[in-house]
């Protein structure tokens, strides 16, 4: 591997990220005194402010106060939540692993089901089901991921209630074994993979059909078919993993999108994920946390774009010969 | 936009004859739409959640208001914010596009790291922490939309104008002694422009989208029914578990079909300014 290429990227990467501290540190204390923010006591006395600012080190000059930001935030000191008086990193550690689990089936099951809806669409070009796929690919892309999330929940946990509407396994229940508690995760997490799915859909389904489109018109193509062997072997064996690649810089763009929705989808069924963190921390102008879960998201996005980058480095040589 | 080609594309494709009409049809309610509202839409009343009735067509809210009321009404936050943040977004994109492009460089490197950053920073999360410190109201929404959401255009007007800085005709104004502005002004902008326009098409669906997303998470302007709010009052009224369909169906459809609307418009005119899409997208489907 291009050792000079991957320091690059890593550097770009790490600058990005850099930006993300200096904007976080400057909007959270250029629009609006913290100290306001951080007494929440309304009849605090001056001499109590006094304190909290010495505590808090606001007293500081800005650049002082930026150095502390910088060196709380890299020991993952991201202050106190003022919602729950909890450390707002504790917190957002605990939320983490349901945002990836969430995140995660999402992209599989649109990654799968986007690559097999473009495959058919590529292969049965302008019939109707390539009709059909694209008009419900503009209608997912065009539908709130939020909406059909409240959707599901109305049809499929309370009209006909076969999947639980919210949470993440059921309260109060005690478990005998991890097998039954995995299981009553995922059917808890059935409704919301759903929403996150459709959010990413059309985006995958498109690339993946005009990806399927343009290798199937090349000629080495033609050459398979007149070597004699059968359509879906050709297909198969030698069009979908050619036209797989560009799913890769997709998924890569869909990051943000993707953390987009964990915020409103986890609000609509109770998901304890980083989304959940936010919308709560919105709705008590809880600062702290805020400023966390952005840090978290952008971190993530930024780390999952590093990611994407090197895949396609390894997926496709001509890449590494340029 | 004129000539035989544009005037087909808008009204010899279904996509075009769809995008025109129902994009006409909510510009049409958010101009008259509380006019027309058999009800004021935050009058409260006796009959809560109440199912479509011949007094009520689509039923009513958690607090007794008609929901066909408040659809009307909402109409006008989704457009106004749409179009004014979109527009917003056109110029900031155009503008660094433009100085990125033309100036290369120094200009070029600082200006498309700042592209580049808006492209990476996942914008909901930026939108909402942006409007949570600036405190809710219809201006804040339209320039917190506008202020994140012009990465794209930046992206794309840079590169065409890279291609346009090396053409014949702006060599040639240079030589005579033309200066950058005049050069920018006469020959970069215009020959630009096209590509600008399509792209906020575009950008105006996107913006709908985040002012609906921003309205849901109780960040819209807390005086003004939206779509976005109404669908924020059904879900914390709790209307999915009392099977409300009509109070949670409308302000989603509405949403969706607008996007729908102008969405169909921005690939029309980005077919347009470049008719090598055409073979790639939706050729069959028009």
């Amino acid at each position: 591997m291009n050792a000079r290429w991957l320091a690059g990227k890593v550097g770009a990467a790490l600058l990005t990220l850099a930006f993300v501290l200096v904007f976080n540190f400057f909007l959270f204390r250029g629009l609006g005194d913290p100290t306001t923010q951080l007494a929440r006591l309304p009849q605090s006395s001056p001499e109590e402010i006094e304190q909290l600012k010495r505590d808090y080190g606001l007293d500081k000059p800005l650049v002082g106060q930026f150095a502390d930001y910088v060196g709380d935030t890299l020991t993952f000191d991201l202050g106190i939540s003022q919602r729950t008086r909890e450390p707002v990193w504790e917190e957002i550690k605990n939320a983490i692993p349901w945002t990836l689990l969430l995140v995660g089936a999402g992209t599989l099951f649109a990654t799968l089901l986007g690559a097999w809806m473009g495959v058919v669409a590529a292969t049965k070009r302008g019939k109707r089901t390539d009709t059909g796929f694209l008009g419900f690919s503009l209608f997912t892309y065009a539908a709130p991921e939020y909406w059909i999330g409240i959707i599901l929940i109305l049809v499929f946990a309370v009209a006909v209630p076969i999947f639980p509407a919210g949470q993440q396994v059921t309260p109060g229940v005690e478990f005998s074994n991890w097998l039954s508690e995995a299981f009553d995760v995922a059917d808890h997490l059935v409704l919301p993979a759903i929403a996150m799915t459709l959010l990413l859909l059309g985006q995958y389904f498109l690339i993946m059909r005009s990806s399927m489109v343009d290798v199937l018109t090349e000629d080495f193509i033609t050459v398979k078919r007149a070597t004699g062997l059968p359509w879906h072997r050709v297909v198969s064996k030698h069009a979908v993993p050619n036209a797989l690649l560009p799913l890769v810089t997709i998924a890569a763009i869909q990051f943000g999108a993707v953390a987009g929705g964990a915020i409103t989808i986890e609000t609509i069924f109770s998901w304890p994920g980083l989304g959940e963190l936010s919308f709560n921390a919105i709705n008590d102008k809880d600062f702290p946390m805020l400023q966390g879960t952005f840090l978290v998201f952008s971190a993530g996005v930024i780390l999952a774009n590093l990611i994407a980058d090197c895949l396609y480095f390894f997926l496709d040589p001509r890449v590494q010969t340029r | 936009m004129t000539g035989a080609r544009a005037r087909e594309l808008l009204f010899g494709t279904w996509r075009g004859r769809f995008g025109l009409s129902v994009l006409a049809l909510f510009i049409l309610m958010a101009i008259f739409g509380s006019a027309i509202a058999p009800y004021d839409p935050e009058a409260s009343s006796l009959d809560v959640l109440q199912p479509p009735s011949r007094d009520h067509l689509l039923g009513t809210t958690e607090s007794g208001a008609d929901v066909l009321s408040q659809l009307l009404a909402g109409a006008r936050i989704s457009i106004v914010v749409g179009f004014a943040a979109a527009i917003i977004s056109a110029v900031i994109g155009a503008a660094v596009g433009l100085f990125s492009g033309y100036f290369g460089g120094w200009t070029d490197r600082i200006l498309d790291a700042l592209d580049n950053w808006f492209l990476v920073i996942p914008t909901l999360p930026l939108m909402v922490v942006l409007s949570r410190i600036l405190n809710p109201s219809l201006g804040v929404l339209i320039l917190v939309i506008g202020i994140t959401s012009w990465a794209g255009t930046g992206r794309i007007v840079r590169s065409q104008v890279l291609t346009l800085r090396e053409r014949s005709f702006v060599e040639r104004a240079r030589a005579l002694g033309a200066s950058h502005w005049y050069i920018i002004r006469t020959h970069i902008f215009p020959n630009a422009l096209p590509l600008i326009f399509a792209n906020t098409v575009l950008i105006v669906a996107v913006a709908i989208l985040s002012e609906a997303a921003l309205s849901f998470l109780g960040l819209g302007d807390p005086t003004q029914i939206s779509w976005g709010t109404m669908l924020e009052n059904a879900f914390a009224a709790g209307a999915p578990s009392a099977e409300a369909w009509w109070y949670v169906i409308p302000p989603g459809l509405c949403i969706t079909l607008v996007v729908l609307s102008v969405a169909m418009l921005g690939y029309l005119f980005e077919e347009y300014v470049n008719p090598r899409l055409l073979e790639e997208s939706f050729e069959s489907t028009a």
